[in-house]
């Protein structure tokens, strides 16, 4: 089969490639970009996307996706539909499912189920057996069975020492420890601690809980030379301390969530849920660092954090309400709207944190845009408007602070594994 | 002239002309307090339920006698025995009492911001009767009532809580309340006890109880938490006892006309020592009987307001 899509500026930095061309694919495979008169091509379906840009398609590589263990709030389906539906062709789902993805036959039962999608999905190994940071789980044999990093995520690694020994182990597979940082005799708060938190009277978490672990993970790195992630950073010193180590050669990356780019602890005013997360939303110098940090290369990553839950779990109390808040639908117009729209970040920055550097984390192939590669993109309108609804959301659960968001900037189309998302239907091509 | 609000979730920002109301209001029941027959028929005829997620004894009987005493038909709802134990959720709990057509409720809750929440889920008046570390307005008003009973005024007072305030609902209510009467707030504590960015409501914090009874008219003591604070936020009862207990002898050489509050329950020995307890400076059992007319003077304004 074959598809011409008209008009579209192609960008990849990755290739220095910043060009206005049609591009014509035959079964899943870039055939020719060119201009196209598409009357020759009597049995191509045409699109216009005119004025729209393709970019390598977006990679999100921290997701839940609740399966096994949590059908009713997400499976690998419904996350992987959202994903499509946010602009993204691939996600890294983390190992807090049930049972935690901590042997082959967990991570092959996640491929099976994700193995017909538009979205590639690659599942993140657990560091320890069940996540108790007891014992080292196989991460060999996860690996070879897909896993592309690891992480006891909701947690930190227990120890030091298995932190430690993680680092050293991985580095057999070149695969990145993916930090939760969070020191837990600092934990088990239900907010970040500030003015705000005295305020409100609910218990907090200091940023310096995060710091701290952030710091174990660099210095461990650094002694090890293992590939340390720091997952959904918030605080400024965390930021401060990534950038240092960065500086001094440390293997480090870090990722950020665009709620901990927009929003800060005074939401947490309305006592709604929805702006219970963790990392909790922090203050404006933390959120300001974040966006320094995404602009000189400190944060490589933009990550959701998609983290579904039920309504009925979301309803609780604000102290007993589980964490966390789907994000695989807004984190691309939230990022535009925020950071490429008020001018913080290029368009091709943008790319890089939402495509590029994920799958370079992860060392997953960056997709091409060329003659013979495999099609793999997603088309953005960027000054498209619309305003969020949550009821349409494609994810089983609809935990979201952004309901009713006003944002610019819009995925319209993803194309990858010889499927196309479009106009909210999944197509063979 | 009525409340401003339908609901008392806080003191903070609630207006002079407010308090000012349920105050006097409050010295009227407190006559009533005084008489043989202490019951009037203000609230016959509404409904109240009194849903507390958390133990409290003094606070709960507190409300129903109030309760009581005008008249209000009351049922009671603690979290044991309760659908809540067989895992009913607090979302389904409240409309189910709601269906049964009630007026008011006063709640107890751990989970700061449930009042709030409350007034979302139902259509009843909502009174706060303490939300996790977050507010307790009837208390705040009591013990405003019983240092105006006392001092003829709150105006210009010096004013210090005393102890946890980190863990404490009664410090902000008394901050808020204090400041909007006119009153100059400080707390006292060691500083594991005194929360992030204290400073930033305006009031003082003392690390040193002889410097804060020294340059207070008032202390508003409050309680230790024994079990939970020993050995994590202070060394331990005997040391908090030494650097912050209320002592006769302390009261004595630092200012013996200091006046001295204590919401209850009191650990004798601890926060406070049994003579100070029982001692001339102390109004800790007027605290009690006024915390029944303040109570009383909340659900009449709110339960005789009109929604409008």
């Amino acid at each position: 089969m074959e598809i011409i899509l008209k008009g579209l500026r192609l960008l990849n930095p990755e290739q220095d490639l910043d060009i206005n061309s049609d591009i014509l694919i035959k079964d899943g495979i870039i055939e020719k970009i060119e201009n196209l008169d598409s009357s020759k091509f009597v049995d191509a379906k045409v699109f216009d996307f005119s004025g729209k840009v393709c970019v390598p398609g977006l990679y999100d590589m921290h997701v839940h996706l609740r399966e096994p263990g949590g059908e009713d709030k997400e499976t690998v389906i419904s996350g992987s539909n959202s994903a499509a539906a946010g602009g993204f062709t691939g996600i890294a789902c983390m190992p807090n499912t049930n049972p935690a993805i901590d042997s082959a036959e967990v991570v092959k039962f996640i491929a099976d189920r994700a193995k017909d999608h538009l979205v590639d999905v690659n599942p993140i190994g657990a560091v320890t057996k069940g996540r108790k940071g007891e014992a080292l789980a196989p991460m060999l044999e996860l690996s070879d069975a897909g896993a592309v990093g690891f992480s006891d995520d909701g947690t930190a690694v227990k120890t030091a020492s298995l932190l430690r020994n993680a680092l050293e182990y991985a580095k057999m597979i070149d695969s990145p420890i993916i930090e939760h940082c969070e020191d837990e005799s600092l934990a088990g708060g239900s907010m970040n601690e500030s003015f705000v938190s005295t305020e409100l009277g609910l218990p907090s978490i200091p940023t310096v809980a995060e710091d701290l672990i952030v710091m174990r993970g660099i210095l461990l790195a650094e002694y090890t030379g293992g590939k340390i992630h720091i997952a959904h950073i918030s605080s400024k010193r965390s930021v401060e301390l990534v950038r240092e180590a960065k500086l001094r050669g440390v293997d480090v990356t870090a990722e950020a969530a665009p709620h901990h780019f927009t929003l800060t602890d005074d939401c947490v005013k309305a006592f709604d849920t929805n702006y219970k997360m963790n990392p909790p939303l922090r203050q404006q110098k933390d959120v300001d660092e974040i966006i320094k940090g995404l602009q000189d290369g400190t944060i490589d990553c933009i990550a959701s954090d998609h983290a579904p839950h039920s309504i009925e779990d979301k309803e609780l109390e604000y102290i007993y309400a589980p964490n966390g808040i789907v994000g695989l639908e807004t984190q691309l117009g939230l990022t535009l709207t925020e950071l490429y729209h008020k001018g913080k970040l290029t368009l091709e920055q943008v790319v890089e944190k939402l495509s590029i550097n994920p799958r370079r984390v992860l060392n997953l192939e960056i997709p091409q845009i060329a003659v013979g590669e495999k099609a793999n993109f997603t088309i953005i309108d960027l000054d498209l408007e619309f305003k969020f609804d949550i009821k349409n959301s494609k994810s089983r659960s609809k935990n979201s602070p952004f309901n009713g968001r006003e944002l610019k900037g819009k995925s319209v189309a993803v194309i990858n594994n010889s499927q196309m998302y479009f106009d909210g239907e999944f197509n063979h091509i | 002239m009525g409340l401003s609000s339908n609901h008392l979730l806080g003191l903070k920002g609630v207006p002079k002309e407010d308090i000012q109301l349920i105050l006097d209001t409050a010295t009227t029941f407190r006559e009533v307090l005084e008489r043989p027959i202490k019951k009037v028929p203000t609230l016959q005829g509404k409904t109240i339920v009194n849903l507390f997620y958390e133990n409290s004894t003094r606070t709960r009987l507190s409300f129903e006698l109030a309760q009581k005493r005008l008249s209000a038909d009351t049922i009671n709802f603690t979290k044991s025995g309760s659908s809540a134990a067989k895992g009913e959720s607090f979302k389904d709990t409240v409309r189910n009492i709601e269906a049964m057509k009630v007026d008011m409720i006063v709640c107890r809750h751990e989970s700061a911001g449930i009042p709030k929440y409350l007034t979302q889920i139902s259509k009843a008046k909502i009174i706060n009767a303490g939300d996790g570390r977050h507010e307790h307005p009837t208390q705040g008003l009591l013990d405003m009532y019983s240092i105006r009973e006392k001092v003829g005024k709150l105006e210009g007072l010096n004013i210090c809580i005393v102890g946890d305030i980190s863990h404490s609902r009664v410090a902000l209510s008394n901050i808020y309340g204090l400041q909007t009467m006119g009153a100059n707030v400080s707390v006292c504590g060691p500083s594991t006890m005194i929360p992030w960015d204290m400073e930033k409501f305006g009031v003082k914090v003392y690390n040193n109880i002889d410097k804060a009874m020294a340059e207070n008219d008032v202390l508003n003591v409050l309680r230790i938490q024994l079990e939970r604070d020993a050995g994590v936020l202070i060394p331990s009862v005997r040391e908090y006892h030494n650097y912050f207990g209320i002592t006769q002898e302390r009261i004595d050489k630092n200012n013996p006309n200091v006046l001295i509050l204590h919401p209850g329950p009191i650990n004798r020995g601890v926060e406070i020592s049994s003579e100070v307890a029982d001692g001339s400076s102390q109004i800790i059992l007027n605290q009690v009987t006024n915390g029944v007319a303040i109570r009383m003077a909340v659900l009449y304004l709110l339960g005789t307001k009109s929604e409008e």
